[in-house]
């Protein structure tokens, strides 16, 4: 699916569309609504407020398309729509831009970050875990897991995490579009993963997996 | 020049990891955990969670069956409605 077929699916409408129109922007949703789905759940954590998102996107990103000028895949343009129409929504929850930049949301993540001895030595180190990550996705039920720890993650370190590990935005983008400085996103990136780094560790730490 | 202690290590991992560290930092950086096995865990274990939550959406992606149907109707009608 292509820039062409994005062309003729969101041409100047003339009142009740051509079947071939209809046909195309059909296509283009059936092409690109799953995986818009996708990052919008990860981002509401809703399914009904991520459908509402999607639509949202698609009618957004046609009623926008004299702005799109090819100079990426229309998958990543719709991505992008999405992910603002998700922001948008959260930021009527939370008010994420100052979270991001406030020192004080580490706090949030409590013992989930690693705690040190006075000389600078973590307080309670652990072995690496001697399974390779290929051996540990073997277990279906990990992935479902791993996934779940990752929604179970506080704001805004989910969103900053979602954004910049799962759905693969720069720091400069995730910056932009969260209107927060990139060193703000490094830092609550940073954090975030290490708190999912520990959450995993509790969790294989169950099952001795590790 | 003294040696980084565990806690600046971690606090500088996601720059090590995106090659961002300066020269005399990062050569101290490695110099540490040249002899901390325990960091080297850390950084393993780090890189590992990175890896395991990039799988498990990649994961959800395979086995996505596309957007229901309702929601494709449901997007295909608002659409039609605006076009009139």
């Amino acid at each position: 699916m292509g820039a062409a077929e994005l062309d003729r699916a969101g041409g100047p409408s003339q009142g009740d569309e051509p079947a071939a129109k209809v046909e195309d922007f059909a296509a283009l949703v059936r092409a690109h609504a799953g995986a818009l789905r996708r990052t919008c759940q990860r981002l509401l954590q809703d399914a009904t407020e991520a459908d509402d998102a999607v639509q949202e996107a698609f009618l957004s990103a046609f009623a926008h398309l004299h702005t799109f000028r090819g100079q990426a895949r229309p998958s990543t343009w719709l991505h992008r729509i999405a992910v603002n129409a998700c922001l948008m929504r959260l930021r009527r929850r939370i008010a994420l831009a100052p979270a991001i930049e406030s020192d004080d949301c580490d706090a949030a993540l409590g013992s989930l970050l690693p705690r040190y001895l006075a000389d600078g030595h973590r307080a309670d180190p652990r072995p690496a875990w001697t399974a390779s990550v290929d051996e540990l996705c073997e277990r279906r039920e990990l992935c479902g897991r791993v996934r779940r720890l990752v929604q179970s993650l506080p704001e805004p370190h989910r969103t900053v995490l979602v954004l910049r590990d799962l759905e693969e935005l720069s720091t400069e983008e995730t910056a932009t579009l969260l209107g927060v400085r990139v060193n703000a996103v490094k830092t609550r990136l940073h954090r975030a993963r290490q708190a999912l780094r520990t959450m995993l560790e509790r969790e294989l730490a169950k099952e001795d997996l590790g | 020049m003294s040696l980084l202690t565990c806690h600046e290590v971690i606090d500088f991992l996601g720059a090590w990891l995106d090659d961002e560290l300066p020269p005399d930092v990062r050569g101290r950086f490695d110099e540490h955990v040249a002899v901390c096995p325990a960091c080297v865990d850390y950084i393993e274990t780090y890189r590992k969670t990175q890896a395991l939550a990039r799988r498990a959406a990649d994961d959800e992606a395979r086995d996505d069956d596309g957007a229901p149907e309702p929601l494709v109707r449901a997007i295909l009608d608002a659409w039609s409605a605006r076009a009139r």
